[in-house]
């Protein structure tokens, strides 16, 4: 199921410097991406010849470059987020015992993140290192996914229209309240130490 | 295209702003975050390389009509459910799930199902755990995440249909 081995969110607490997770390199989820593309690029060729196959690699390549400087952005943004926010402060407004408030300031919090993808999980992932929970953190991302504007405005608007998308918004607005504290109630009993594994 | 740029604004925008703030708590506390968010950088590079690169051929294999034909407005719970699964497995960047759901809309898909496919395909779209948590995040949370997440398509389908919108 797991491809690495992971601290516990809140373990370091003792040390004065969070500690940031270590990653391997390639895990058995890039390997099995890897092989679900190689075999979409045979069907591709086969279908298409290899005009088919070489005009999805420029567009897919030129998409890249234009995401590669937001990546780098987002990993800055998760960097220093990790480095300044004050570890007993996270822990208190975002911690297992921050409550409603600890849910809604994750939703908030996800709803004014700018960016992608590339912002919104190297964020999480720092906030899960200085002290934040998991239902906070769900909270979070799920916010982020749901009612967050990046998407929104640059992608589903457009597509898929005012109406569908601003009722969409609205349903969805206490689904990450929910999630959050569905994350919650599971975790605790789940690890009911408090630690993983 | 304005939207875009906007959205570049505020991002580096806010990376200026926490990283003036690191360099107030001192050089050493920036410097260290920058080499921090660097490292972080290069060792995702190859992982999203493969994946956007790699993502478009896996969206040319998928016949979409198969998904859109899930979907339609008398298909009831079934019909939800259908959806959740098919926003689950659907491949792709933001143009291809939400340009489904249109599909589905216009092709007479139900709003409650083609609501939960976008939903669904927002929360956990398999492909996307894969591409872009898992490498950013404890893979713990990211099953538990999504695992977590999974009746909330489902609410939103119900909500739809109680209240009768979109």
């Amino acid at each position: 199921m797991q491809d690495q081995p992971i601290k516990a969110p809140a373990d370091d607490a003792a040390e004065g410097e969070p500690r940031r997770k270590r990653r391997k390199p390639i895990g058995w989820s890039m390997i099995s991406i890897a092989v679900l593309v190689a075999v979409s690029a045979v069907l591709v060729y086969r279908r298409d010849g290899i005009d088919g196959v070489l005009d999805i690699l420029m567009h897919d390549v030129t998409l890249f470059g234009g995401i590669l400087p937001r990546v780098l952005a987002g990993c800055l943004l998760g960097a220093f987020i990790a480095e300044i926010l004050p570890h007993d402060k996270v822990s208190r407004s975002l911690g297992p015992a921050s409550g409603l408030k600890g849910l809604l300031i994750g939703t908030a919090f996800g709803a004014i993140l700018p960016g992608g993808p590339f912002t919104a999980y190297p964020v999480a992932s720092a906030l899960l290192t200085v002290g934040a929970d998991f239902g906070a953190t769900i909270a979070m991302v799920v916010s982020w996914t749901l009612i967050g504007y990046g998407r929104a405005v640059a992608w589903e608007l457009p597509i898929m229209g005012t109406d569908f998308t601003l009722w969409r918004i609205v349903i969805s607005l206490p689904l990450p309240i929910l999630a959050g504290a569905l994350g919650r109630f599971v975790y605790v009993r789940m690890y009911p130490r408090g630690d993983d594994e | 295209m304005s939207a875009a740029l906007l959205i570049d604004v505020i991002l580096w925008g806010s990376v200026i702003a926490v990283g003036f703030i690191a360099w107030q708590k001192g050089p050493a506390v920036l410097t260290s975050s920058l080499r921090e968010g660097t490292f972080d950088f290069i060792g995702i590079v190859p992982r999203i390389a493969l994946g956007v690169v790699g993502s478009g051929y896996i969206a040319a294999v998928i016949p979409q009509e198969i998904i859109t034909g899930w979907l339609g407005p008398n298909s009831g719970w079934l019909g939800v459910a259908t959806a959740v699964v098919a926003g689950a497995a659907t491949p792709g960047g933001p143009v291809v799930g939400f340009s489904i759901g249109a599909v589905a809309l216009k092709a007479g898909g139900g709003p409650p199902q083609v609501l939960a496919y976008v939903i669904a395909w927002a929360l956990f779209a398999f492909q996307r755990l894969l591409i872009w948590e898992i490498p950013f995040m404890p893979a713990r949370f990211v099953w538990f995440r999504a695992a977590v997440s999974m009746p909330f398509p489902f609410l939103a389908a119900a909500i739809a249909m109680a209240i009768g919108k979109p």
